[in-house]
C-alpha cells in the first residue's frame, strides 16, 4: 500500500472524518455570525467590538478558523490531487502540483496566525 | 505493473449530470472561499481595530466594486453552505441514491439562489 505523504492524516478515511467535523463547525460558526449580524441592533462599532470581547465568541472564533485550516487544506489537496495530474499536465504535473499545494500550505499557515492574532492578539 | 490501478478519466469527454454540476461547483466554491476569506479577515480585523477602522471598513465598503466583491464570495459561502449540508445529510443515508441526489440537487439550487439573491438585497 502507498502512504500518501502529503494529504491532512495519512489517511482517506480520517480526512474524510475531519472534513465532516470541520464542517459542522464551520457552518455553526457561520450561522453564529450570520444571525447576529441579522438580528442585532444597527452595526456599529461598540456593538461589533463588544460581541468579539466575549471569551466565548473569541473561542469559537478561534476554533473556527482552525477547522477553516483543516478544511481549506483537505480540499485544496483533494482538487490538487484530482486536477493537477500528469494526464491534464503532462510530465511537470508533480512540480506543479508541488508549487500549488506548497501555496496552498503557506495561505492556511498565514489564516491561521492572522486568525488568532486578530482573535486574540489584543 | 499492474493494469486495475486507479486512472484519472478524461473528464471533457463527459456529460455532465445535475449532480456533476452541482459537485463541480462544490469545489469552484471551495477554491473561492479560500482565496475570499483573505478579504473577510481583512474586513474583520479593521473593523474591530478602533473606532476609526470600523468606520474605515464601512467606507470600504460603500463603493459598488466592493460590495460586488463581497456578494460574490458571500455566495460562494452560501451555495457551499448550502450543498455542504446537503452532503451532511446524504452522509447520515438520507435520500442516498440516484434519485434522492436529484431531488437534493435542486433542493440546493432553489435554497441557494434564494439565499444568494437575499444577500444581495442585504449588501446593497
Amino acid at each position: 500500500m502507498v502512504t500518501s505523504v502529503t494529504n491532512f492524516s495519512r489517511s482517506g478515511l480520517s480526512d474524510w472524518i475531519a472534513q465532516r467535523v470541520s464542517a459542522v463547525v464551520l457552518l455553526a460558526y457561520s450561522l453564529f455570525i450570520f444571525i447576529s449580524l441579522l438580528t442585532g441592533p444597527e452595526l456599529s462599532y461598540a456593538a461589533w467590538s463588544e460581541l468579539f470581547s466575549h471569551t466565548a465568541v473569541r473561542l469559537f472564533s478561534l476554533l473556527a478558523i482552525f477547522a477553516l485550516c483543516v478544511h481549506a487544506w483537505i480540499g485544496m489537496w483533494t482538487i490538487a490531487t484530482d486536477y493537477l495530474t500528469a494526464s491534464h499536465l503532462g510530465a511537470s504535473a508533480t512540480a506543479i502540483r508541488f508549487g500549488f499545494l506548497i501555496g496552498c500550505a503557506l495561505l492556511v499557515v498565514i489564516y491561521l496566525l492572522w486568525g488568532i492574532q486578530i482573535f486574540w492578539g489584543s | 505493473m499492474k493494469d486495475t490501478r486507479p486512472v484519472n478519466l478524461d473528464l471533457t469527454a463527459f456529460r455532465f449530470p445535475l449532480t456533476a454540476l452541482l459537485s463541480i461547483t462544490h469545489r469552484v466554491t471551495g477554491v473561492i472561499i479560500f482565496f475570499g476569506v483573505a478579504i473577510l479577515l481583512y474586513l474583520l480585523e479593521l473593523s474591530l481595530k478602533s473606532e476609526a477602522g470600523f468606520a474605515e471598513a464601512q467606507e470600504l465598503l460603500t463603493s459598488p466594486l466592493a460590495k460586488f466583491v463581497l456578494w460574490g464570495v458571500v455566495s460562494g459561502l452560501l451555495y457551499h453552505i448550502v450543498a455542504g449540508t446537503k452532503h451532511l445529510i446524504m452522509d447520515w443515508g438520507v435520500g442516498e441514491t440516484l434519485a434522492g441526489a436529484a431531488i437534493a440537487g435542486r433542493i440546493t439550487i432553489v435554497t441557494s439562489v434564494a439565499l444568494i439573491i437575499a444577500a444581495g438585497f442585504w449588501i446593497w
